[in-house]
């Protein structure tokens, strides 16, 4: 199409990247590019000047030279669903997709791994491996959609991860493209390993900063042999948050502790139309798996605690579908609350989960005092929770609100012992506040890595470090 | 090719007339995705996808974008199926959003005179005019009987027409004569009480090419007992010209039948084509902007139900039910399914047949591609779409492929030819099927034989 090249691609760099992957694969259109200019991030967009998808990790390698050479930014891309305009090509350059690489190479029943390209959907790796009784159990919200390319660089966290933990704690090993076009390997089938710096754990969680991943080893646990689904409702959010730390004081590790409040769950219902209350101020959707004996003994024991913490009513789920549903209408929630206002601004605060209660209680304070809706939903049962407002991005005097806010809500939780991000990664959205949580310090030792591995930042840049110290929530363009 | 002059003023009625609202409510989250079938087809391409498709909408309407062929591209490869519709969070009106921007494209477009003269034809000419359809159908049907068809086939006539087209010929149901088509009649009184007094939505084509299926649906509303009405004057839903750009059109349309059905003291409008009924169902959304019509259409809208909805709730399940042996599988249509949200209902009914083997195919809510003139437009990604249909139709090893609206149907029997599976699978109307049924169950009890229709 047409000799249209961007700014940052020189004629001849265009020329040397269409031999490498066809003309097919690689896109300059103005149509092309626009629809790669944001995420799921609101309020973001910025052009790249081509998308290009390779078909292999050699293509992949070819293409990092090549950019490295005239330092042509990369900006790797799963399915765009992260919160933190991770995939907004803020400086231009190439947007690399993943659509011809998503295959499942393997599914090792032997030594429970899956090897798979970055382009795999989340679901469906655990689909297949679910057919074969194994369970891969990261199981962020967006599973549906997202990929493991993005759970990787995010190191997502999802549903299950107060009792399985995150991605990270899946991934064996890595095979990344280095942005001067290198190719390392990284860990692999082994469950014990120690030869060397962890340079799997280094690209987990990198935003595509360090290198793009091209093949990922990831462990697989057998299928838990039952699983149990319940409901709490409260008429007190401060109850169900008590009873969250009561949960895990009384030393029972629940497969899913999820929160959702009042206004969440009317727009879900809204949405879902499963049967949610949505006259009460808070639910807890709780879920335990494992052999039977424990996990009935476990839902018997929560839900007294439950009742204990003046729950209103605890119910279980009748059957597998209808566990499916409340799941699925929980998984929804944040698109759902889109629903109440034009702009959606997430945030993704985590404290300690024995400060839960108090978190909970601070938002919504925060929220009255700057006169918003604040909705929080969240996983719970790990201390990440997600205080959102629907809000329209056209009201200015709104938006400042809203931003200050956010600030306030950020500073209490790291007053609590917090982070000012739980799984949603830092990208351009946190990186005014990364130093608040690492410190000088902290911050000079990871450039020193983002120098050592990509001297001429072409890998995703404008991500995680920040470019001012201006503190921003709600940026513009 | 869109001329520089045709895109700014195509870009500036997209912003005097796209709703923003609703373009700002697609939050981008991208649950939509998987359930798009172009942007699965086309190998996860992001233009391709209700998101990709909305974010240039938006950026036509704040001008970074011009709305240049790459746009048009997109929005023109969209099989309108809404699929995406049902599964946003958001609850984002995709459908309203293409409507509105494919209208305004087609109004400044100037197209190729030969384009030109059949859109005239097709939406102006011949669906408005039932007498016209008549004789169109008439003609196909002297062309079917006369031998015409046959020596055409033969002499390999039909390599002058396109592809799309050639295929399609050969799929056309055996249509009514001029004579079986006149004579309608108004109202019907129901085999035994009175349960409900619906009225009927005929249609231009379901009443014409696709009678037999009309006097099916006559029959089951009969016996499941209804009083029938059909008024004389309703005509084309217009869902044609709303999808193809020609909304205007579709509104006077809308009138037309809006007034039709008025007057009519009845419980239900029932329709039996479910892109006709999702289209009715819209009637107060496309007549918003007038005040004069927008509570009228919205009476009327209160009153459509899809024959299977109400079939179940008159209990037609219940009543003896009976077809030879064979596997089922069901072909949801896109707008019964993700605008009237109708999904369960005619399985429930397909179950309750004895006979009947049901197996749900895979994906069986994803648009086979027909699409209303789609199939004809763009013929390469609707038969890439339909090829994974009937792979998922294969598997469930079904004799019988019902489905609920004209178009889906002659998807499904092309689909059915160009895997040759013409000798052992059939694709037929639930209301043929379910007639087939009560007939088989009554044919029992008077120990005749079964009838099967084709
Ligand atoms: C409704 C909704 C619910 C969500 N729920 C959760 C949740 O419960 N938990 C959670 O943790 N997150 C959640 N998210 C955020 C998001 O889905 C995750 O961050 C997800 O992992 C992103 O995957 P993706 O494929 O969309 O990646 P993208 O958004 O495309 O990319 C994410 C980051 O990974 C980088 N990247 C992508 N592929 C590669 C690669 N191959 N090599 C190197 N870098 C790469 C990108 O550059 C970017 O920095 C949710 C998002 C939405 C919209
Ligand atoms: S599901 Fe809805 S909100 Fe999400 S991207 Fe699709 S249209 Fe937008
Ligand atoms: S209407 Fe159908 S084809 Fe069009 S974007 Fe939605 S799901 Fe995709």
């Amino acid at each position: 199409m047409g000799e249209r090249v961007g700014p940052l691609i020189p004629n001849e760099a265009k020329k040397r990247l269409i031999q490498v992957v066809g003309a097919e694969n690689y896109d300059d259109t103005k149509a092309g590019r626009l629809v790669y200019s944001y995420d799921a991030t609101p309020q973001f967009q910025s052009l790249p000047d081509a998308v290009i998808a390779p078909r292999n990790t050699k293509e992949v390698a070819e293409i990092a030279k090549i950019c490295n050479e005239y330092r042509i930014p990369i900006v790797p891309r799963g399915s765009g669903t992260n919160l933190c305009a991770g995939t907004c090509p803020v400086e231009g350059g190439i947007v690399l997709l993943f659509n011809h690489m998503n295959r499942i190479l393997e599914i090792d029943e032997e030594n429970l791994t899956a090897t798979v390209q970055p382009g795999v959907v989340t679901l469906d790796l655990a689909k297949a491996v679910e057919e074969k009784g194994l369970f891969y159990p990261p199981d962020p919200g967006s599973m549906k959609i997202s990929t493991i390319g993005g759970n990787i660089s995010e190191n997502s966290g999802g549903l299950r991860g107060l009792k399985y933990g995150v991605t990270r704690d899946y991934v064996l090993g890595l095979e990344v493209v280095l942005a001067n076009g290198d190719v390392v390997r990284t860990g692999g089938k082994l469950a014990k390993d120690v030869a060397g710096y962890d340079l799997t754990r280094l690209f987990v969680g990198s935003e595509g900063t360090l290198g793009i991943v091209t093949e990922a080893t990831l462990k697989l646990i057998p299928m838990p042999e039952t699983k149990q689904t319940m409901l709490a409702l409260y008429q007190d959010l401060e109850a169900a948050a008590r009873s969250v730390s009561k949960i895990i004081a009384n030393k029972i590790i629940p497969a899913t502790l999820e929160f959702l409040d009042q206004p969440t769950l009317e727009v879900v219902e809204d949405f879902a139309r499963i049967g949610l209350p949505t006259n009460v101020k808070a639910v807890l959707l709780i879920e335990q798996d494992g052999p039977k004996e424990v996990v009935e003994r476990d839902m018997k024991k929560m839900a007294d605690i439950c009742r204990a913490e003046q729950a209103v009513s605890v119910q279980l789920a009748g059957s597998e579908e209808e566990a499916e549903a409340l799941r699925t209408a929980r998984r929804a929630a944040l698109s759902a609350l889109a629903r109440l206002k034009p702009t959606t601004i997430l945030e993704d605060a985590t404290v300690p989960r024995s400060e839960i209660a108090k978190m909970v209680k601070a938002i919504n304070e925060i929220a009255e005092k700057y006169q918003l809706k604040i909705c929080t939903f969240g996983h719970a049962g790990d201390g990440n929770l997600h205080p959102t407002c629907p809000t329209d991005a056209r009201n200015r005097e709104e938006m400042e609100r809203v931003e200050r806010a956010f600030e306030e809500i950020f500073a209490k939780a790291i007053e609590l012992g917090g982070t000012i991000t739980g799984e949603h990664g830092v990208g351009v959205m946190k990186a005014p506040y990364l130093e608040w949580k690492l410190g000088p310090a902290g911050i000079a030792a990871m450039k020193a890595v983002k120098q050592a591995l990509d001297p001429n930042n072409i890998m995703n840049p404008g991500k995680v470090f920040a470019k001012s110290t201006r503190k921003r929530v709600v940026v513009t363009r | 090719m869109t001329t520089k002059t045709e895109q700014a003023l195509i870009q500036k009625a997209f912003q005097e007339r796209m709703d923003e609202d609703e373009l700002l409510n697609c939050m981008r989250c991208g649950f939509c995705l998987p359930s798009c079938p172009t942007y699965i087809e086309s190998g996860q391409q992001e233009a391709q996808s209700p998101r990709g498709r909305i974010a240039l909408m938006k950026a036509v309407v704040d001008g970074l974008i011009e709305p240049d062929e790459d746009v048009e591209r997109t929005l023109s490869l969209c099989l309108g199926c809404r699929a995406c519709e049902s599964v946003c969070p958001s609850g984002v009106r995709y459908g309203h959003l293409l409507e509105e921007a494919r209208d305004i494209i087609a109004q400044h477009k100037k197209m190729p005179l030969p384009v030109r003269l059949i859109r005239k034809f097709v939406f102006a000419g011949l669906f408005p005019h039932q007498e016209r359809m008549r004789k169109a159908t008439a003609l196909l049907g002297w062309y079917q009987r006369s031998g015409l068809q046959t020596l055409v086939r033969k002499t390999g006539l039909l390599r002058l027409l396109p592809a799309s087209f050639r295929q399609m010929e050969r799929v056309l149901p055996d249509v009514p004569t001029a004579k079986e088509m006149k004579n309608r009649p108004h109202r019907l009184t129901p085999d035994g009480a009175v349960k409900k007094r619906v009225a009927f939505f005929a249609g231009c084509l379901m009443d014409t090419m696709f009678l037999a299926t009309n006097d099916a649906t006559l029959r089951l509303l009969q016996l499941a007992g209804c009083e029938v009405i059909i008024p004389p004057s309703q005509g084309c839903c217009g869902a044609l010209h709303g999808h193809g750009g020609e909304k205007e059109m579709a509104k006077e349309l809308a009138k037309r039948n809006i007034a039709a059905f008025e007057q009519l003291d009845v419980d239900y409008i029932v329709t039996n084509a479910g892109g006709c009924g999702a289209f009715l169902l819209e009637y107060d959304h496309l007549l918003k902007d007038d005040p004069q019509w927008r509570e009228r259409a919205a009476v009327f809208t209160a009153k459509i139900k899809d024959i299977s909805e109400v079939l179940v709730e008159l209990g037609f399940h219940q009543l003896p039910l009976r077809v030879a042996p064979q596997t089922v599988t069901y072909q949801d249509s896109c707008h019964l399914r993700n605008v009237m949200k109708t999904a369960t209902a005619p399985r429930r009914l397909l179950q309750a047949i004895e006979g009947v083997d049901f197996r749900e195919m895979q994906d069986a809510d994803r648009c086979c591609g027909s699409a209303g003139i789609y199939n004809l437009m763009e013929p390469e990604m609707s038969m890439q779409i339909l090829d994974h249909k009937m792979d998922m139709a294969k598997q469930t090893k079904a004799t019988t492929i019902v489905t609920a609206n004209p178009g889906c149907l002659l998807q499904m029997k092309l689909g059915i030819e160009r895997e040759g599976l013409a000798e052992n699978v059939r694709a037929v109307h639930i209301v043929d099927f379910l007639l087939e049924a009560a007939e088989g169950a009554q044919a029992e009890k008077e120990g005749t034989h079964l009838r099967q229709t084709s």
